[in-house]
């Protein structure tokens, strides 16, 4: 019999800075073909640094084994499914890494002339068509480095398109109270007052109330559609009518879009200004938390307000346009996240037209599958038809001591990622899904078998679940002692 | 399609498990008004080959085997190849914020070990996760300097990246925050403390400075920091070339430190995604914003890792937020990381001292313009041509001169901002050089 | 549970008048409520605050809570103990954790805030 080495959980890594010792290296450079250059002389004495105290000293072999074993204690969309709600875990195609290495692609310096930067333009200027496309808008700015930084700068359109229309650009935005946090945090950075606006009983915008709320003083409607809940904004036309008629503006969080590409265009229902989360509907990889992209698409009337520079044709090439004097400015250095637009456009051209549509029928067809298994053992507040996800709440195991983050830890214990736990706020105790068109139908099932299992368990053994996780390398973090004595960096002992 | 995992019998059974008789029926339930009615106008989905001789094309339009003297916030540095090897891995591609601290410790110990090494680079007490890049963390550092000292005015260095401070005034702006330049001198190419301290008044939250400059000259922090400091705002200090910190002595009166990784690894790619960090001293902390990895114990006493002080950012606080930031650069950050890794204490000097020895190599065949100490970033006055002549001359040798600084300084319109670094080849500045008489 | 002398606010704070001084804290429902305590933001001595504004915010992992001062007054002492220790408002909210003393602006406002027994049952209906 032939003994398999133990799996990585028994593995105990240091910090780099532990397996540290001085004089080892994992570098070489070339010698130089110019004289050294003595620091102190060129930069004055008192300009050098001494060394850099604590930093990295290890080989090659080292480092590789480190970061190979840390990176052994992630769980990531390779090993199966994230049900993660508005996050749009989708596969992160490896074609797309490979694309965004090109040479051509990955050396280009932002400052090269722009007879030298065509290529590059032109990806830009095609993930351009295809988002507008997509969106039904007219113009798109690829600026925005994330989704919340999107949301900042179709504020700030808003505003500067107000100010330059009325030269009034009002003073509070109307927020629903099932919104994403950076909403209204990017509201407040804009300069605007955030009003809520509570959504309906069926968890939808409220048009009745919007009607009342909308004064001389509202800028602008925040809305996600379809929202958290996972539900198709039904009044959304009529919302933007209100917005419009009262002379303010109808701003789409598209964090959502996975529900709507091919099926519907937020253009086409009144929407003015809206943003995309490439890292969400369009492939482009998490990785841990960043890097994504944010472009903003917008309605013809607020093309002359968007970022500078903008792309434009001139003759038989691309240039950029810097003299746009109602631009708000920019957002970001240079152009954009490029290396993530070539990601997109790579996922949009494997896809195609009708491909992308398939996927979003795709990913709606898991979800709906997901909340008709899951409605007998989990309390669902809201009861109209849900599209690419599914927000359940945990009332009916919270009578038996057991709540939605205890659930999602027991989730783990099955192989799975939790789900967004507790959000949106206007379900209690929320579990909110999102498969994804990612997921196959065994992926699924096992997931739906595990969550029947957890319901049961919490009839059954409640401590369990209130304890798990349990097969993990590492058990629930104590998150009060990280934040009552915050240690935020290793130090030598 | 192949990244459809569902076959038509599968779709079948779980179209009858839903109880719909087609998949267009799921989405019936949607407005007539809103529904599109014809298909994307967008062509059918190509093949993995199709799609890499669509970007090879592109590429090819690019420059390609040109040597570069181009800097400017951006700098070509070697990218080891243990960076992509690790950040290829799929546990750290495709991976999600490590909100669930017992299956991410992998992200989480890396960033921790960032937010470490930042620190030790820096002189700070505390670094965050990263920031979008390094011309977003300058508005965001105004706004923590605000924040902090309960001031609305900010002053910032006409020789702080010309792009960076287009970034802060367009945040400013919003921000109800007054942002006035000071000048630099014209002969050394460092700030006009006498500017500063002219422009300097109690109601200022925070002078700005970037070391070395825009111009590449090491600039005067320390007499920044004083002219600040008697006056009650921070002093915040930008870099955006992090290699320099190899080598020169970290800002240490600064009180708040930002600035761009795009060095350590993280390709040009044409202008992003990069990577900003914002580090601080500790009575800072929660002013700070994006993400913070913290040390702790998990349930069986281990050590473990896991976000914390979250309840500076958006999805708690919301409106009060120190930032909307979601999105950090954490892939990004990792390439930074596994690069400090490499090179580590003895290589990153070693490696500053190449590049110090490049640039004065190339200040000794093309005068610099300005007589401050320079790392590897110089303004050079050519006589015999414009900038844009020389830059097309150069063209012709395969060579993509330095930035023409009439775009951004109409006073240096006859000046180009010239860059070595360590892959810089001699016989490529003898020619610039030799081009430039 | 909620000492008899005090008076209490529909924001789940706490005051006790003693002459025309007011020592305000949270209630032993709040510090339930928000679950562990990470961090308290206090305001500075000499700080004037009316009646209904926040007066700083206390922290959980998970949440933030405005803290409304119960009556207007000027802040003379904050409570130094809490920066080192926040969890003492989860053991003994009504008497060692204690937030701030004010000295009192308008006394009789103490007049409009619910006793003890109007507060348990409030609590009991929010319930």
């Amino acid at each position: 019999m032939i003994e398999k080495v133990t799996p990585h959980l028994s593995q105990n890594e240091s910090l780099i800075f532990e397996r540290s010792s001085p004089g080892k290296k994992a570098y070489q450079l070339p010698e130089l073909d110019v004289p050294a250059v003595d620091p102190a002389e060129a930069l004055g004495a008192a300009n050098v640094r001494a060394e850099i105290e604590g930093f990295p000293e290890v080989s090659e072999v080292e480092a590789i084994r480190h970061f190979t074993r840390l990176s052994t204690w992630n769980y990531a969309i390779d090993h199966g499914m994230y049900p993660l709600g508005s996050c749009t875990m989708k596969y992160n195609p490896r074609i797309n890494e490979l694309v965004a290495r090109i040479e051509g692609l990955a050396w280009a310096h932002p400052y090269q002339p722009e007879a030298l930067a065509q290529g590059a333009m032109e990806v830009m200027a095609r993930v351009e068509a295809a988002l507008a496309e997509i969106t039904g808008m007219d113009a798109v700015t690829l600026q925005p480095a994330a989704g919340a930084h999107g949301e900042l700068t179709g504020i700030l359109l808003i505003r500067a398109f107000l100010e330059a229309k009325r030269g009034n650009p009002r003073k509070k935005i109307l927020i629903p109270d099932s919104a994403h946090g950076t909403n209204p945090a990017t509201a407040a950075i804009a300069g605007y007052a955030v009003e809520n606006i509570k959504s309906s009983e069926t968890g939808v915008l409220d048009v009745a109330a919007l009607e009342h709320l909308v004064d001389q003083d509202v800028a602008a409607l925040m809305v996600t559609n379809p929202n958290t809940l996972g539900v198709f904004e039904e009044n959304i036309v009529q919302a933007a009518e209100i917005l419009h008629r009262k002379g303010a503006m109808l701003y789409m969080d598209g964090a959502n879009m996975n529900a709507l590409v091919g099926i519907a265009r937020p253009g086409d229902f009144g929407v003015d200004v809206m943003h995309l989360n490439l890292h969400k509907t369009f492939s482009t990889p998490h990785g841990g938390g960043g890097p994504g992209a944010g472009p903003v698409a917008v309605k013809k009337i607020l093309e002359p307000f968007l970022p500078t520079p903008r792309l434009r044709r001139a003759g038989k090439k691309w240039a950029f346009d810097y003299k746009r004097k109602h631009s708000i400015g920019r957002v970001k250095a240079f152009y954009g996240n490029f290396g993530v637009l070539v990601r997109a456009l790579a996922y949009i051209l494997a896809h195609g037209g009708p491909g992308l549509r398939n996927a979003t029928v795709d990913a709606v067809l898991n979800a709906v599958y997901i909340r008709k298994q899951l409605e007998p053992y989990f309390d669902l507040p809201y009861t109209q038809a849900n599209m690419h996800e599914v927000v359940f709440s945990d009332d009916r195991q919270a009578k038996l001591g057991v709540r939605t983050g205890d659930i999602a830890k027991r989730l783990i214990d099955y192989g799975f990622h939790p789900y967004t736990v507790s959000f949106p706020m206007i379900v209690h105790g929320a579990l909110m899904i999102e498969p994804t068109e990612t997921e196959g139908k065994q992926e699924i099932d096992q997931f739906v078998a595990a969550m029947i299992s957890i319901a049961k368990e919490a009839e059954s053994d409640p401590q369990l679940v209130k304890s798990a996780p349990h097969g993990t390398r590492i058990g629930r973090v104590d998150e009060v002692t990280a934040a009552r004595k915050p240690v935020l960096r290793w130090k030598p002992a | 399609m192949r990244y459809l995992p569902k076959s038509d019998s599968e779709r079948r059974q779980m179209l009858d498990a839903c109880g719909v008789s087609s998949a267009e029926e799921l989405f019936a339930h949607l407005p007539e008004a809103v529904r599109l009615q014809r298909p994307l106008a967008l062509a059918p989905g190509i093949s993995e080959y199709e799609i890499v001789q669509y970007f090879r094309d592109r590429a090819a339009e690019n420059a390609n085997g040109y040597a570069s003297f181009l800097g400017a916030g951006v700098y070509n540095h070697y990218r080891p190849v243990l960076v992509d090897t690790v950040v290829s891995r799929g546990e750290f591609l495709t991976s999600y914020t490590p909100y669930q601290a017992e299956i991410s410790q992998g992200t989480l110990t890396t960033i921790f070990e960032f937010q470490t090494m930042i620190c030790q680079l820096t002189g700070m007490d505390v670094a965050n996760a990263s920031m979008y890049d390094g011309s977003t963390a300058v508005p965001e550092a105004a706004m923590m300097a605000a924040r902090a000292t309960g001031k609305g005015r900010v002053l910032v260095a006409r020789s702080l990246h010309p792009e960076y401070r287009e970034v802060l005034r367009t945040y400013a702006k919003n921000q109800g925050m007054p942002v006035e330049e000071f000048g630099y001198l014209p002969e050394t190419g460092a700030i006009d403390l006498e500017d500063l301290e002219r422009k300097m008044d109690s109601l200022t939250a925070a002078v700005i400075v970037q070391s070395p400059n825009f111009f590449g000259i090491v600039d005067q922090v320390k007499a920044a920091a004083e002219i600040a400091h008697a006056r009650g705002a921070l002093l915040v200090v930008i870099f955006t070339e992090a290699v320099s910190l190899g080598l020169l002595e970290p800002p240490a009166e600064a009180d708040i430190v930002a600035g761009e990784l795009q060095s350590f690894a993280i390709s040009p790619s044409y202008g992003g995604p990069y990577a900003g960090i914002i580090a601080t001293k500790e009575k800072y902390i929660r002013q700070m914003p994006g993400r913070l990895v913290g040390q702790s114990v998990d349930s069986r006493g281990n050590r473990a890792f896991c976000l914390t002080l979250a309840t500076r950012e958006q999805h708690i606080r919301r409106e009060k937020a120190t930032s909307n930031i979601c999105t950090n650069q954490a892939l990004i950050a990792l390439m930074a990381t596994v690069f400090m890794t490499i090179y580590g204490k003895e290589g990153l000097r070693e490696l500053a001292l190449q590049n110090l020895a490049k640039a004065h190599y190339l200040s000794g065949k093309v005068k610099p313009r300005f007589t401050g100490a320079f790392f590897n970033e110089f303004v050079a006055r050519v006589e015999s041509k414009s900038p844009d002549e020389l830059n097309k001359a150069l063209l012709k040798k395969k060579i993509i001169g330095g930035l023409p600084l009439g775009r951004f300084y109409p006073e240096l319109a006859d000046s180009v901002l010239l860059c070595a670094t360590e892959m810089t080849k001699r016989s490529d500045m003898d020619l610039l050089a030799e081009v430039a008489q | 549970m909620y000492p008899e002398n005090y008076r209490y606010t529909k924001e789940h704070e706490w005051v006790l008048v003693e002459g025309g001084t007011g020592t305000v804290g949270i209630t032993d429902h709040a510090q339930e409520e928000l679950g562990d305590i990470v961090y308290v933001d206090l305001p500075k001595v000499g700080a004037v605050i009316e009646q209904g504004k926040s007066l700083g915010s206390v922290e959980s992992v998970k949440a933030v809570s405005d803290v409304y001062c119960p009556v207007s007054g000027e802040v003379t002492e904050i409570n130094s103990t809490l920066a080192d220790k926040p969890e003492s408002l989860n053991s003994d909210p009504h008497g060692a954790a204690w937030l701030i003393k004010l000295k009192l602006s308008d006394p009789a406002q103490v007049q409009n805030l619910m006793s003890a027994a109007d507060y348990e049952a409030y609590i009991g209906a929010e319930k």
